[in-house]
């Protein structure tokens, strides 16, 4: 679709009147969707999806538009010319926009990912063989994923990849279950088989009698997929400048009253390790990183191209919430946690996180799937599902103890509308006195 | 049915070879979005959406195909995608094929419009947001202000190799407006005018969500809500109001009657529930006072509709009688696997993804209190308002929710207003403390337009319409 793209573009730019600028953004997704349950197909589909973007700039005003494409030039211009002359019509009833931000110098690129997938259906019959006689339940989800800028003075850059993400959990009773995911670009059996032989272990495990736990204190271990649920809901204004200027960052204690995070903690937004393109919608070109949160002090924000205009810094992200985020390993042995842990709570995922105290950075949520109770550094039984509500303050500031060496990168699962190409590198965090409720 | 979907439908025909049986669903929508923010007029967009999802069936597979290529080649190339997934569920199925749905009858509806979007012009829409944004910016402290207008239609066609043509119209509006106020470190967000919610119908609705009218009043309890003390941390009743009811309804009533999730499909993403199959027509899930329904009828409540994704005619029914629990949230498809009957609640978010069992309209109906009748049978509670925050366990038991304003009530009077309020709760117990339903008319209609399940992920819109509730003895808490 990239020659399509750009030839759509440069016939779209000729129609322009002098004072015109318009920017374009493709998406497209081909990507196969398997969802299993009880280790059988739910339900089996395919997506093929192309979608384009329109802002039309004329005189400091802006309007924008989007439309499905269906892949025939001609009838996809036809309606794009239609579209965008709705946008001309538009214009002059709007007020000059202050915050009108888009790229004018021209940065090129092109980025084409290689095709290393294998045949979905064959992937899903090595899945089912290799869970043979497992309750398991979990999705396919794998494909190509498209993104394309182009714009009336003459930028073009397209980003194409090509990646798989299955994610699945295996049930032993109730809801006591191993949560696993296998994403990457380029299958191998034997990790599949390999991840699939430990979730066989960790259900002998599950077998024992679950303890549950009274409200109070206790010392955990986050894996970096639970610590992962806690940092989207930071994340969620925690980094945007819009949200620093209007004083609705969960952080803003950092802002104000000057407190900060262990000294072990850097977080940054790393745009060059992430999986998303390195252009945003305007055109602009994303640095390689971006520091969020330097030993453990407040450090830079994000900012889309809007507020970098209405504040007066540079574009360094797409969007103020972060997609590529880091956070900077520390000095426990990964391999290890347990020891370190002694006694306590592993918890291997968190689950449906959410503020309880916004203004200090307290969030709510609850254990899920495979949290393990553990004595003198052996994990002895499961936990029941417990709610936690805690401040990120002592998470990742006076309580913690210490971060894992090894970081795991996490594909973002989501695919609402379309598959997320989001992604985190993020350690294992041990944590004292983690508060939890009901 | 749009003009061009004629050709789409006969390209399809020509294409799709002999199965068992097969479904074309064809979605169109174009919405239109308006914001002003700080008195900045954001730059307006216009976003349509087209393209087809198609279901085979066919000697003990299914499979689907959903593109936005609608040309007989892109429509071709969608058969193959779905035959050849079609092959492997035959050797994988967890459905039986016989259990696959297979709509019965056509039929037709349209959301009623009063008052069309385009009545009033962009230009007359862009004031009204304009003179919002100055009725929200009553003071230095209010730091961010915004005012939102949108729109969007949806037209939908499901036809099938048996004949059946089923055509709907939906129309929806989402208005709304939100002040944030602050004082060095506390920050206080209030929302109004529907905000976070939408109906069914055109701008005569705009009234129903007190748009634009409560604007000076939102901005006002920002304010008032950055100096007021923090909710105390106490065990009391609880008054929740119909804008929180209509969560508290979601998140604890409605995803555990879903039957998918009973039948274990979202056990990896959305999670299970802690209701089983044997539950239904015993099991008190609440007080003599919950009652609870789907009701597809209330034409101006989001989820309103005829048919839903899979065919199936939408009829009212109770699914909590006197609180006793009796039906389950379940399509034709779960139905077929569970053996029980429900309700036409296949809904899919768009073309691109097959439809699950969804919340529609959900709501609780009213009892005989009036608001300041339930208020005066509290000795010593909480009146929260306005959903902020939700949590809740995978089995849709332990929650804990936070709204955005709070206020005391003493020997059955209204008092102060008390910021950061949450409270906690186990869903199967819960509602058995249910002490006291509003009546007819402090009900409200409310929901959400982003429900967010499934795998690939689906976010749809559901109603809830409830009277305020009064609940005894829940654990109620402030912030910091």
């Amino acid at each position: 679709m990239e020659t399509c793209f750009r030839e759509l573009g440069e016939r779209l730019c000729e129609d322009l009147a002098d004072d015109e600028v318009l920017l374009l953004n493709y998406s497209g997704e081909d990507s196969d969707f398997v969802r299993l349950n009880h280790n059988r197909i739910r339900q089996a589909g395919h997506v093929r999806q192309q979608a384009l973007e329109l802002d039309l700039v004329a005189n400091g005003r802006e309007a924008g538009a989007a439309m499905p494409l269906g892949g025939v030039l001609e009838d996809d211009l036809s309606r794009a010319r239609a579209l965008l002359q709705r946008l001309r019509e538009r214009l002059p009833l709007l007020p000059e926009d202050p915050h009108l931000n888009y790229a004018t110098g021209v940065n090129s690129t092109v980025q084409h990912g290689e095709n290393r997938l294998p045949a979905a259906g064959e992937a899903l019959e090595q899945l089912i063989d290799a869970a043979r006689g497992l309750d398991l339940v979990g999705v396919w989800a794998g494909g190509e994923m498209s993104r394309g800028f182009a714009n009336s003075l003459g930028q073009f850059n397209w980003h194409s990849a090509y990646s798989f993400n299955l994610d699945w959990s295996v049930y032993r009773e109730g809801d006591k279950a191993v949560k696993q995911n296998y994403a990457g670009f380029a299958w191998d059996h034997d990790v599949l088989a390999g991840k699939i032989a430990r979730d066989r272990e960790t259900l002998a495990l599950l077998g024992q009698t679950p303890r549950t736990l009274a409200p109070g204190r206790y010392r955990v271990f986050l894996s970096p997929a639970a610590l992962f649920e806690l940092m989207e809901m930071v994340s969620w204004g925690g980094f945007g400048l819009k949200s620093h200027r209007t004083a609705q960052t969960p952080l803003l204690g950092m802002l104000r009253e000057g407190r900060t995070l262990h000294p072990g903690v850097s977080i940054s937004e790393h745009h060059a390790a992430g999986l998303t393109p390195r252009f945003t919608g305007e055109g602009f070109i994303k640095p390689d990183r971006v520091a969020l949160v330097e030993a453990g002090a407040y450090r830079d924000c994000l900012a889309d191209s809007r507020s970098a205009r209405e504040y007066g810094t540079a574009v360094n992200a797409a969007g103020e919430q972060p997609e590529s985020l880091e956070i900077g390993g520390g000095g426990l042995d990964g391999g290890a946690v347990f020891g370190a842990l002694d006694t306590g709570l592993y918890v291997s995922n968190l689950w449906y996180c959410n503020f309880s105290d916004r203004n200090h950075c307290r969030i709510t949520g609850m254990t899920r799937f495979a949290c393990l109770w553990v004595e003198q550094g052996r994990p002895v039984a499961p936990v029941n599902v417990m709610r936690f509500d805690e401040s990120i303050y002592h998470i990742l500031g006076d309580r913690l103890e210490g971060l894992t060496r090894e970081q795991e990168h996490i594909l973002d699962t989501g695919s609402y509308g379309w598959r997320s190409n989001a992604s985190a590198r993020l350690p294992g965090a041990l944590v004292n006195d983690f508060t939890l409720t009901l | 049915m749009p003009a061009d979907w004629q050709s789409v439908i006969n390209d399809f025909k020509a294409v799709v070879p002999a199965v068992d049986f097969w479904s074309l669903r064809l979605v169109r929508e174009e919405a239109e979005t308006l914001c002003v923010r700080e008195g900045v007029v954001q730059p307006p967009s216009l976003a349509q959406g087209r393209g087809v999802h198609i279901s085979l069936v066919d000697r003990g597979g299914a499979a689907w195909a959903a593109t936005s290529a609608l040309t007989r080649e892109g429509l071709r190339d969608a058969v193959h995608e779905a035959l050849g997934w079609l092959e492997v569920s035959r050797r994988h199925a967890l459905v039986a094929a016989e259990h696959q749905p297979r709509p019965q009858r056509s039929g037709r509806y349209a959301t009623h419009i009063e008052t069309p979007w385009e009545a009033w012009s962009l230009a007359g829409k862009l004031d009204l947001l304009q003179d919002i944004n100055r009725a929200l910016k009553v003071d230095e402290c209010i730091v961010d202000w915004q005012a939102r207008l949108s729109r969007r239609q949806i037209d939908v066609a499901l036809v099938t190799g048996d004949g059946v043509v089923i055509e709907q119209a939906f129309h929806h509006v989402l208005p709304g407006y939100a002040a944030v106020a602050n004082r060095d470190a506390q920050t206080q967000m209030r929302s109004g005018g529907g905000w976070g919610s939408m109906r069914q119908g055109g701008l005569e609705q705009l009234a129903a969500f007190d748009f634009p009218d409560s604007a000076r009043r939102v901005a006002e309890e920002a304010i008032a809500l950055v100096e007021a003390p923090e909710c105390p941390d106490t065990t009391a009743d609880l008054l929740l109001m119909p804008d929180q009811m209509m969560l508290q309804i979601h998140e604890s009533i409605g995803h555990p009657l879903e039957l998918d999730r009973i039948l274990g499909d979202e056990r990896n993403y959305a999670g299970t529930s802690f209701v089983t199959p044997d539950m239904f027509g015993s099991y008190r899930y609440g007080s003599e006072l919950l009652n609870v329904t789907f009701d597809p009828g209330v034409a101006p409540e989001m989820a309103s509709y005829a048919f839903d994704d899979e065919g199936t005619p939408a009829e009212r029914d109770y699914l909590i009688r006197d609180g006793i629990l009796l039906r389950p949230l379940g399509g034709a498809t779960s139905q077929a696997r569970a053996g029980m009957a429900g309700v036409a609640n296949a809904r899919a978010s768009d073309w691109n993804r097959p439809a699950i069992d969804r919340m529609a309209n959900l709501n609780l109906e009213p009892g005989t209190s009036r608001l300041d009748e339930l208020v005066a049978s509290i000795g010593h509670g909480v009146l929260m308002a306005t959903n902020r925050s939700w949590s809740i366990d995978d089995s849709r038991n332990k929650f804990q929710f936070g709204c955005e304003l709070g206020r005391l009530i003493v020997d059955g009077e209204l008092q102060g207003l008390v910021r950061n309020p949450n409270y906690r709760g186990i869903s199967a117990t819960f509602w058995r403390s249910l002490a006291g339903v509003g009546d007819p008319d402090s009900l409200e209609i409310w929901g959400t337009p982003s429900c967010g399940k499934g795998e690939p992920n689906q976010m749809i819109h559901v109603g809830h319409a409830s009277p305020p509730c009064v609940f005894r003895n829940v654990e109620i808490f402030g912030g910091e």
